[in-house]
């Protein structure tokens, strides 16, 4: 091949199967309960793994007897994880694990490991940073500009102090993995967001190589940055297989264990001061903030978030150690906090001012990186427009003489999103049929339905003409689905791969033709000379021309050399639109409006999903989730889904999305679409309600309890 | 939240009392202890594995299980029967939904010795082959599901909704389908898919 072929996406107007919502692909077999997921695997002679683990906050481990499990009928191995002389930092950590014949054994089982503790003491709550004593480790403070002369100077300052607590991710299907290791092989059948560097990671960790480490994973039942791994349980159950002379064990945290340590998302609480001037010029940020992950720290939400360059800044954060599981990714890691400590004390300096915290918003998005203000003014005037915000909205308090008061507030977000590296194989078979393999993982946002329509778009071929194949560790590498970048990454590799194999079929047909391979297209099921579209073969003459030889021709995606067909950076703007009754201080959600910026979107059904997804999950933190730690014995006390609560079918109101597809928006290529409408929500909801009450709720979530609590004037 | 006193307020004795919690661990203790004193009756089945005959979509299905194996775990672990799905295992969520007996049942919350004599409708029992129920169908059709672990719960939740009420509104939807839980988020499909099925099936022959 002389030429590189034009890997371009071709022209929306020309479009078949690109930017057209059809169904996923898996549809049919996830609503008819055939899909199988890994929790669902029942491999011959399957043993049951369970968990023992720890009760309390903060303890040494003194002495483990499993004798008691080891002799219980049915127990086929015994894993001691935390032995004698184990200091333990979070209530939930794996002590042992048994594996037996069935889940009721080994169940049993566990309870007779003896293990005694020396209780330590712990610290379980991070909200009152006066009492984090040695457990806070101070940032040190960052200066810009001359934040006490801004202060001074200011014509209006504003002050609030805002928190947002930790959640858990609460992925319906637990974490966890069904492993065989036999002999020198092990398979292994986990749920994870990444595929492709599983066995890498566990390699090392259980001796065996790489190559020997079989990983497939069809479906995943959730995991929005919580489920990368391996993880420990991936070596415990390793070992649980091996000493049970090679049989499959099942592994799955129960849902207890799944809320105390598989992921949670860190708090952020910070105490705000705004200067500006009566204009709406916001001239000056102080902010104190602190924040934990767990026993390790961490959280740091950037503030202020997007309007960062803020001309006079004091920043000051903590991050405080607390004896709870550790905090990992949680779709858009530090921008839901970050968004809403900043909207909320941006809509209070309107308040302040008295100013429709529109043209607040509309003046300061000024300080956003500059690439990106046209397109926060653009939005917000059309979110404005979509949520009738001239009409509905009032000036703080003034939300009618009823119980029930109506508000309205602003929340913003911005986001990466660009492709991972990925590698994709396209085959087309001499009978004509097209195979496409990525080492990639569908986490319910549609990836394989969008393989699909980027390899059926680039060969002229339907959707059901390409067979897919995903999940495995032997398919060519893909990366982790993280950071919104699966969509950019697949799409790439797959429009390069799928544009290499059809280069080889031009080849293969132009003689026929009576052509060069570079006059070729594949238009409709046939190959044609571009200018003269009666000289055309079917596709399967075409492919007939191959002999007995297939072509298979790789394409990859390189994050640093994306070659203009995916990019990253991507904003929004939502406006919540709520009722609040001011007697139970319940919240509701009226409507919902997300502008969202996309670059060339390639199934919009999808597209839609994903952001009402995101919003539906924001929703749920805004209003009812949170980890509620219990001072006195350490424990988390709703690790369930009972008392942990998520967002029902009722009670998201109406959502509407507005994606932003406009010629301009589609020539900057893919753009992930996962994380960055999942941001906004928490501050768009607190506004909403402050708007709404007259009063701001400091706390997230805005449970009646806390409503009420800043009704009366009391600190929530 | 700034001195003791004020914990007191919400200290955790008072958090369990409101929740119930309190109440239902002090029964559980007192029926343990009549249980152990009150002479065993002939038919008692127990504890160890017993035989038991459950009616799985209209067809009589042997399984040996402990008494206290739920129904739910009795599909996934001993019958390979795993479009319910085990997701809270407490009665909340709504992923093991089943139908039994006509009735909209989690089966998490069902022991199957109890549920022996009733016919139980499962996901798999829906249709047959590569075929899709109506319900199922108009979830496809309105992208009800995401990672779809929530989907086989939803899809019966919605088949014994619309058995009772076959001519539902939007708000009926709304509250008809309250005991599922989705964490992708997908219920402004599942909204618009409950509402075309209960259409389709009043349609046909599938009600």
């Amino acid at each position: 091949m002389a030429n590189t072929p034009d890997y371009n996406w071709p022209p929306m107007e020309k479009r078949r199967i690109i930017g057209k919502p059809y169904k996923r692909v898996d549809g049919p077999q996830k609503a008819s309960g055939r899909a199988k997921y890994s929790s669902d695997l029942r491999p011959k002679d399957l043993l049951f793994g369970v968990y023992l683990t720890c009760p309390h906050a903060h303890a040494r481990v003194t002495s483990i007897d499993t004798s008691g499990a080891e002799k219980t009928a049915g127990v086929k191995a015994v894993h001691v994880v935390s032995p004698a002389g184990t200091e333990i930092q979070w209530a939930g950590t794996e002590i042992a694990a048994v594996a037996a014949t069935t889940e009721e054994i080994a169940r049993d089982a566990v309870r007779k490991i003896k293990v005694d503790y020396e209780v330590l003491p712990h610290m379980v709550k991070e909200d009152d940073l006066g009492k984090a004593g040695a457990r806070a480790k101070a940032a040190g403070e960052s200066v810009k500009g001359d934040p006490d002369k801004a202060f001074q100077e200011a014509e209006a300052v504003s002050e609030g102090q805002y928190g947002i607590p930790v959640v858990t991710h609460c992925c319906l299907e637990t974490h966890g993995m069904v492993i065989q290791w036999q002999g020198d092989q092990v398979s292994l059948f986990p749920s994870t967001q990444d595929v492709t560097h599983y066995a890498g990671s566990l390699a090392p960790n259980i001796k065996v190589p790489i190559a020997n480490i079989h990983v497939k994973q069809d479906h995943i039942g959730g995991g929005f940055g919580s489920k990368f791994g391996p993880e420990s349980w991936d070596q415990v159950g390793a070992d649980l297989s091996k000493k049970a002379g090679g049989r499959p064990v099942k592994l799955f945290l129960d849902r207890a264990t799944e809320q105390a340590i598989a992921g949670n998302r860190p708090s952020a609480f910070a105490k705000i001061r705004i200067a500006g001037k009566k204009d709406g010029t916001v001239t000056g940020w102080q902010s104190e903030s602190w924040a934990t992950g767990g026993f390790t720290g961490g959280g740091s939400p950037p503030l202020p978030y997007i309007i960062d360059t803020i001309p006079n800044q004091r920043l000051h954060h903590t991050s405080v150690s607390v004896n709870a599981g550790s905090s990992r990714a949680w779709r858009a890691p530090n921008n839901q906090q970050a968004s809403y400590l900043t909207c909320s004390a941006l809509e209070d300096f309107a308040a302040k001012i008295g100013m429709d915290p529109m043209e607040v918003f509309d003046k300061n998005v000024a300080y956003a990186p500059k690439a990106r203000v046209e397109t926060y003014r653009y939005q917000l005037q059309k979110a404005a427009e979509i949520a009738d915000w001239k009409k509905l909205w009032h000036p703080r308090g003034q939300g009618g003489t009823g119980v029930v008061k109506r508000g309205l507030g602003l929340g913003f977000g911005t986001w990466g999103g660009g492709g991972h590296q990925s590698q994709c194989r396209t085959t087309i078979h001499p009978d004509g049929s097209v195979l496409v393999e990525i080492g990639t993982q569908d986490l319910g946002t549609g990836t394989r339905t969008i393989i699909v329509q980027v390899a059926a778009e680039t060969l002229g071929l339907p959707l059901g003409a390409i067979k897919l194949a995903i999940g495995t560790n032997d398919l060519p590498p893909d990366s982790a689905s993280g950071g919104s970048t699966t969509v950019g990454g697949v799409s790439s590799s797959t429009r390069k791969s799928s544009m290499n194999a059809l280069a080889k079929l031009f080849e293969a047909a132009a003689p026929a033709l009576g052509a060069q391979p570079e006059q070729l297209e594949a238009v409709d099921g046939h190959i044609r000379v571009k200018d003269n579209p009666s000289k055309s073969l079917t596709w399967q003459a075409a492919c007939r021309k191959l002999g007995v030889t297939k072509i298979s021709e790789m394409g990859e995606n390189q994050q640093r050399n994306p070659m203009g067909l995916n990019t990253s950076g991507v904003a929004g703007i939502q406006i919540a639109d709520v009722s609040v009754d001011t007697e139970t201080g319940l919240v509701k959600i009226n409507r919902y409006v997300a502008v969202q910026d996309c670059g060339m979107v390639i199934n919009p059904r999808l597209a839609e999903s994903v952001c009402y997804g995101a919003i539906i999950m924001g929703i749920g933190t805004a209003l009812f989730e949170e980890r509620v730690m219990d001072e006195q014995t350490g424990r988390m006390l709703n690790p369930d889904m009972e008392f942990y609560k998520l967002a029902g079918i009722n009670d998201i109101g109406e959502i509407v999305v507005h994606l932003d597809i406009r010629p301009e928006n589609d020539k900057r290529g893919v753009v992930g679409l996962g994380e960055p409408p999942a941001i906004a929500i928490c501050a768009a909801v607190g506004n909403a309600v402050a708007n709404a009450i007259g009063v701001r709720v400091p706390n997230i979530p805005m449970t009646p309890d806390r409503v009420l609590a800043a009704l009366e004037g009391r600190n929530a | 939240m700034s001195s003791r006193k004020d914990h007191a307020g919400f200290s955790r004795r008072g958090f369990i009392s409101g929740i119930g919690l309190g109440g239902g661990a002090v029964g559980t203790g007192l029926l343990e202890r009549e249980a152990a004193a009150a002479p065993a009756p002939a038919n008692v089945a127990g504890p160890g594995p017993a035989p038991i005959t459950l009616t799985i979509n209209g067809k009589p299905v042997n399984v040996t299980v402990e008494p206290r194996v739920t129904l739910l775990d009795a599909m996934r672990n001993y019958l390979d029967l795993t479009g319910a799905k085990r997701a809270c295992d407490r009665g909340v969520c709504g992923s093991c939904t089943v139908i039994m007996g006509g009735k909209t049942v989690y089966s998490c919350s069902v022991l199957a010795i109890d549920a022996q004599g009733k016919n139980i409708e499962t996901i798999e029992g829906l249709a047959a082959g590569n075929n899709l129920h109506p319900v199922s169908a108009a979830f496809v059709n309105h992208d009800a599901q995401q990672c779809g672990y929530c989907t086989s719960g939803f899809v019966m939740a919605a088949k014994g909704f619309i058995d009772k009420h076959p001519n539902p509104t939007m708000e009926d939807v709304k509250r008809g389908l309250g005991g599922n839980l989705c964490r992708c988020g997908t219920y402004m499909g599942i909204r618009q898919a409950v509402l075309e099925a209960a259409k389709e099936m009043k349609g046909g022959k599938n009600g």
